[in-house]
């Protein structure tokens, strides 16, 4: 499987006339994408809002992050089997506008959503701060049930991403990324795989693989490039630091850098995806099936993912050991709620195989955040979103509040450079 | 003569300040001018730069009646020679002398807010009780180490008097105190991942970047005797509240539990009751809060004389993310007000 | 006291002493799937079980699984 990445650069974004992408900016026509985001009519309202980085503005709350991209060949479409027709994702050529992100805004439950700063001390935690963003802030009609809410609001957010992406169809690409696992023949490079653990937990802790409830999966293999057109795509928030955004699912950083040492210090075997499920029965099915698939495949190493924190933590250390008993190596990736002193146990459960563990910094860190000029959303929730507290939002609009609550702050997927260390 | 950069008060335990043995093992602080015993070779291992101005004595059986008390009274002595660094012991093996220098630094630190130090032998008790709050730096296990300690000791303390950072407890040569600290490195996580798998696999040394945590353990509590005659009560991490969750307890970070009357309630219901718990599908629990809150069930055992009372009360955080050391002083405080109310046992339920 | 949870390992590792496993996450002493009175019945049975541990004298970390 051959898949060519067209990045288109996106360096700002405007609302205008027509949809289009001009000289590295992207325009928005705004009457449009509302126009086809309440087609759903589940949405009684609808705004768009636009965010460029460096901007003092504060978007919140947060409920998704997607990338604009579109398929150009190869079988299926952006998001096959959830909005986009159904076919192998990760062949072909697919374009990407880099430097620019559909966000979706709106309270859901209201206490699962996150926030995205784009300048200010904030900022560094985000890597949406650094993106032209296309705020889509969505209201529900009356009464609506939470299932449908979060569909809603899941399928509008998907959708403005497959509509912004189109814009990229017939642009020449300004770089092009080609990931082919071509075979390798020097065999002493050892085989390495990845086991990508999604969240599966009930309403607003999903996610879907091509559409496929993740709850319902057993493990399987994937092909990396799969993930790189939208086959996995989140519905969930649970806290907004460790949220896999559909951004992140697409851009999975561990991907690619096993991509990118292939062939050259170790031989990428392949993915295997498993889930994170309610109960022990199913997480000790799915860890053994999981790591029973990792040996099948050959794998001499595999590095291990995880959603959430909690009884997810359970899951990665049942990974973890039975791999490891397999006589296969790990390395774990995991953030850590260490408290706001950082002197609580930064996990609910442990293992001793897992002795080599990349801490993604501890989510309890309480951080100031000046207020903002412009608001996207509202701020209300910070008092009730996880990582917030009673008195988070100070007399002038700032916010004293975990980096819980700030979008990808901790991403167990390794996309930022935050770390903790013992001291 | 150059100028003194900072002033040091150090404490020593009778014995250390050669004033008599365990005889005198239970005499209060006293003050000495300048430096006594070990505290003359860390006065010349701090050389020009740091003088210790007094040493505060005490006997190490005075500690033991009252631990916080007895570091009180160390306190005023040290802050009448304003130090700008507190430095006790080596106390070695010793575990009433190390406790003692454990209880005067961590008083020293939060009373006079001044940066502290102490040193002592790894198995040494007071290790676990102060490591969180004081530097504490790892010695031999007995006097024989003494030559080893003392510059080692200089070394810290001469970082505390310039006030520079303290580094990280393999760098700076101190017991890791557990505490978390996050900071930006240039790699991003996948890429440190795949560096530590490569290593692993090469057999390289390579350093996790967190330990597996330890939890504490208890002793098992004895069974409850008499059922029927007995009162029981519920617990729950689970979030489960009165409607409009009064106390708003945080759907995630709880800081704080709260305590509710369900005196004549039977059954837990949505117009009543919801749960406020951020990391679960709230739909089932707030349709049938007894799922995370079995009122109703204990309420039957109740009637038909399995148990002799449900206890009028029950108590309720958030365990979503919320953190150990916030747990267990609610723990702390709902057992101790369990106690108070002769309850006999309790079913904790969790999500 | 005894700790009704249905991650046991987690419950284990933070020293639990007397274990009774639950359900599942979001409904510990209940199963959505099934008819009101089965449910309730179920809840009962968990809440019995969980009386038992308490009633039984144990030395280490006991998992009641029957």
């Amino acid at each position: 499987m051959r898949l060519e990445l067209g990045i288109i650069k996106i360096e700002d974004v405007q609302f205008g006339e027509e949809t289009t992408v001009r000289n590295g900016t992207l325009y928005v026509n705004k009457k449009e994408l509302i126009g086809l985001v309440r087609q759903d009519d589940r949405l009684s309202e609808a705004d768009v809002e636009l965010a460029r980085p460096g901007e003092k503005v504060r978007i919140m709350p947060v409920k998704d992050v997607i990338e604009p991209r579109v398929k150009v060949s190869g079988s299926g479409e952006l998001f096959p089997g959830i909005i986009g027709k159904m076919g192998t994702a990760g062949s072909g050529t697919t374009n990407v506008l880099r430097g620019a992100a559909i966000v979706t805004v709106g309270r859901i439950v209201g206490y699962q959503e996150g926030l995205i700063d784009m300048s200010g001390p904030g900022a560094e935690y985000s890597p949406f701060s650094q993106a032209n963003n296309v705020a889509l802030i969505l209201h529900p009609v009356h009464g609506l049930a939470p299932h449908a809410h979060e569909e809603a609001v899941r399928f509008a957010g998907l959708r403005a991403a497959v509509y912004l992406g189109k814009t990229a169809k017939d642009l020449a690409p300004d770089e092009l990324e080609v990931y082919e696992l071509s075979p390798v023949t020097d065999t002493s490079l050892p085989k390495v795989a990845y086991v990508y653990t999604l969240l599966s937990e009930g309403l607003l802790h999903d996610t879907y693989l091509y559409g496929v409830d993740a709850k319902k999966i057993l493990p399987s293999l994937i092909h990396p490039n799969e993930v790189m057109d939208g086959a996995i795509v989140s519905g969930n928030c649970v806290s907004a630091c460790d949220k896999h955004t559909a951004y992140h699912h697409l851009n999975n950083p561990v991907i690619k850098e096993l991509y990118r040492r292939h062939g050259k210090d170790l031989n990428f075997i392949g993915v295997v995806i498993s889930n994170l499920n309610v109960t022990l029965a199913d997480k000790e099915r799915s860890t053994d099936y999981a790591s029973k698939l990792v040996k099948l495949i050959g794998a001499e190493g595999a590095i291990i993912t995880e959603e959430g924190f909690g009884n997810p933590d359970t899951d990665l250390m049942m990974l973890c050991k039975k791999i490891e008993e397999y006589g296969i190596k790990t390395v774990l990736i995991t953030d850590e709620y260490a408290g706001r002193d950082g002197g609580s146990q930064s996990l609910a459960d442990a293992v001793s195989q897992a002795d080599a563990v990349i801490s993604v910094g501890n989510a309890n860190e309480v951080i100031a955040l000046p207020p903002m000029k412009r608001i996207i959303g509202d701020l209300k929730p910070a008092e009730v979103i996880a990582g917030g507290f009673v008195g988070s939002v100070t007399t002038d609009g700032g916010l004293n509040i975990e980096i819980q609550a700030i979008m990808g702050a901790t991403c167990q997927l390794g996309f930022g450079k935050l770390t903790a260390r013992g001291y | 003569m150059a100028e003194k950069k900072y002033r040091v008060v150090h404490y020593l335990n009778q014995f250390y300040a050669g004033i008599g043995g365990e005889e005198k093992a239970n005499i209060p602080p006293l003050i000495k001018e300048g430096a006594v015993g070990p505290g003359r070779p860390l006065q010349q291992a701090l050389g020009e730069e740091g003088e210790i101005v007094a040493t505060v004595v005490c006997g190490d059986s005075y500690f033991a009646e009252n631990i916080e008390a007895a570091a009180e009274t160390v306190v005023e002595p040290v802050s009448r020679y304003k130090p700008d660094v507190f430095v006790a012991g080596p106390a070695f093996n010793a575990g009433r002398y190390g406790i003692a220098c454990g209880a005067s630094c961590s008083a020293v630190s939060k009373k006079l807010g001044i940066p502290v130090i102490t040193a002592m032998y790894k198995e040494n008790p007071a290790l676990e009780l102060y490591r969180k709050e004081v530097y504490i730096i790892p010695t031999a296990n007995s006097v024989r180490g003494m030559a080893e300690a003392i510059p080692k000791m200089a070394g810290f303390v001469r970082k505390l008097g310039l006030r520079q950072e303290i580094g990280l407890p393999e760098a700076d040569g101190y017991f890791p105190r557990g505490i978390r600290v996050n900071r930006f490195v240039s790699r991003t996580g996948a890429e440190r991942a795949v560096d530590m798998l490569l290593s692993k696999l090469r057999g390289e040394p390579f350093q996790t970047e967190y330990l597996m945590p330890t939890f504490d353990r208890v002793l098992p509590s004895p069974m409850v005797k008499e059922l029927q005659s007995a009162t029981i009560a519920l617990v729950t991490s689970g979030g489960i509240v009165p409607l409009g969750n009064p106390d708003r307890i945080e759907a995630a970070s709880a800081s704080k539990f709260a305590e509710y009357n369900i005196a004549g309630v039977y059954d837990l219901t949505p117009d009543a009751f919801q749960t406020c718990h951020g990391g679960y599908d709230p739909v089932y629990a707030n349709n049938d809060p007894d799922r995370v809150l079995p009122l109703d069930a204990m309420r039957a055992l109740e009637k038909d004389g399995t148990i002799g009372k449900l206890y009028d009360h029950y108590y309720v955080t958030v365990g979503n993310a919320t953190s150990v050391a916030n747990a267990q002083k609610f723990g702390k405080v709902i057992a101790e007000k369990l106690k108070a109310a002769d309850v006999d046992g309790v079913i904790l339920t969790s999500t | 006291m005894v700790h009704v949870a249905s991650i046991v390992p987690i419950s284990l590792t933070v020293g639990a002493n007397r274990i009774v496993p639950a359900v599942a996450i979001p409904y510990p002493l209940g199963n959505p799937a099934l008819p009101e009175d089965e449910e309730r019945e179920l809840r009962l049975k968990l809440v019995k079980k969980a009386l038992r541990a308490l009633q039984t004298e144990v030395e280490k970390q006991t998992v009641f699984e029957e």
